[in-house]
């Protein structure tokens, strides 16, 4: 969904803190993605090559660390992780689950090039 | 030259984020309580507002944002028909509604005069799932005909809600819709979530509805989170 949106205001949030730390260049951009939080990494990857052109993230690796959706079984508290929305229980089956990590989506940090 | 590691941790649509915050603190200043209609084209959202002013709107003053991908004002149209103030908003094609959109429409609506926002957002069970308005609270009306196995297709809409409107029940003898299946993939992403039946038709349910929403309305804004 709407990738073209989001890679638009990553390239933002990291041009500004790359200005901040006097970057030459952008390397690589660490971003952390939730299982759930409904982001195609090939697909933010495809308009990161276009967007960073003409900037100094041009040719900047995006690296991605996956987040798997953990969730707490609100009947016998069981924390639990499954590659699904629609969670159940191992241990009771419970259907009741709460969502605890897999909706992540942020900058972790950037990698760039500065003068020695 | 070198290279070095720079710790950022910041959320992506934090710009958004900023934006919806601002307007959830201009909506409590006016002590506005407001909700966020999701729904996929064609579920009701527009039959709906338009039921909920029909009941409420000599109990509560309100005001309406009306979302359109398309350059029409039809909706709003109906709305200020009825007598409620209402701005229509156009993403130019885009698939949601976002913060900067929400706080633009704002400065025309006369909050010093409203106790209640009603935004209907973009027809989509998608993207407007990601990005916050502001509102306190977020409904979905589901609809009949699409299917019980909605919630099990879109979660990520499901999981957020805070009310859930099942629209278009007078069909249920015409059309194949499993109800103890809708409310199993329902509970599974949103236990306990408010549930409501209705007929934009008949008007069954809605004043169930709209008896929920006024009370909502008058507990304020101290009990958003």
């Amino acid at each position: 969904m709407h990738e073209l949106a989001v890679t638009e205001d990553l390239l933002k949030t990291v041009l500004r803190h790359a200005a901040e730390a006097d970057a030459r260049r952008v390397r690589q951009v660490n971003l952390v993605v939730g299982d759930l939080a409904g982001f195609v990494g090939e697909s933010l990857e495809f308009y990161w090559q276009i967007l960073g052109e003409g900037t100094i993230c041009r040719g900047s690796k995006l690296q991605i660390e996956r987040i798997s959706a953990r969730f707490a079984c609100q009947a016998c508290q069981l924390e639990f992780v499954m590659d699904s929305e629609l969670a159940f229980c191992p241990q009771c089956g419970s259907h009741q689950a709460k969502l605890m990590a897999g909706n992540e989506f942020f900058l972790h940090s950037i990698d760039i090039d500065v003068d020695e | 030259m070198k290279e070095i590691r720079v710790p950022v941790v910041e959320r992506i649509l934090n710009a958004n984020d900023q934006v919806s915050e601002q307007n959830r603190g201009w909506l409590h200043k006016f002590g506005i309580f407001s909700i966020n209609l999701m729904a996929s084209p064609g579920a009701g959202k527009t039959s709906l507002i338009l039921q909920t002013i029909a009941r409420l709107s000599s109990r509560v003053s309100m005001g309406v944002i009306e979302g359109d991908t398309a350059r029409v004002t039809m909706d709003a149209d109906k709305v200020r028909q009825a007598g409620v103030p209402a701005v229509q908003v156009n993403t130019a094609g885009g698939c949601h509604l976002d913060a900067a959109l929400i706080a633009s429409a704002l400065s025309q609506l006369p909050l010093a005069e409203m106790h209640l926002l009603l935004v209907e957002n973009v027809g989509n069970l998608v993207c407007p799932a990601s990005f916050r308005l502001g509102t306190d609270i977020d409904v979905l009306i589901a609809s009949v005909p699409e299917g019980d196995d909605k919630p099990f297709k879109y979660p990520a809409i499901y999981r957020g809600l805070q009310a859930l409107i099942l629209n278009k029940i007078d069909l249920l003898p015409y059309v194949s819709f499993d109800m103890d299946n809708f409310r199993k993939g329902v509970e599974m992403l949103n236990p306990g979530v408010a549930f409501f039946p209705v007929s934009c038709r008949t008007g069954e349910g809605l004043d169930s509805w709209a008896d929920w929403l006024e009370s909502r309305t008058r507990q304020g804004t101290q009990s958003s989170d």
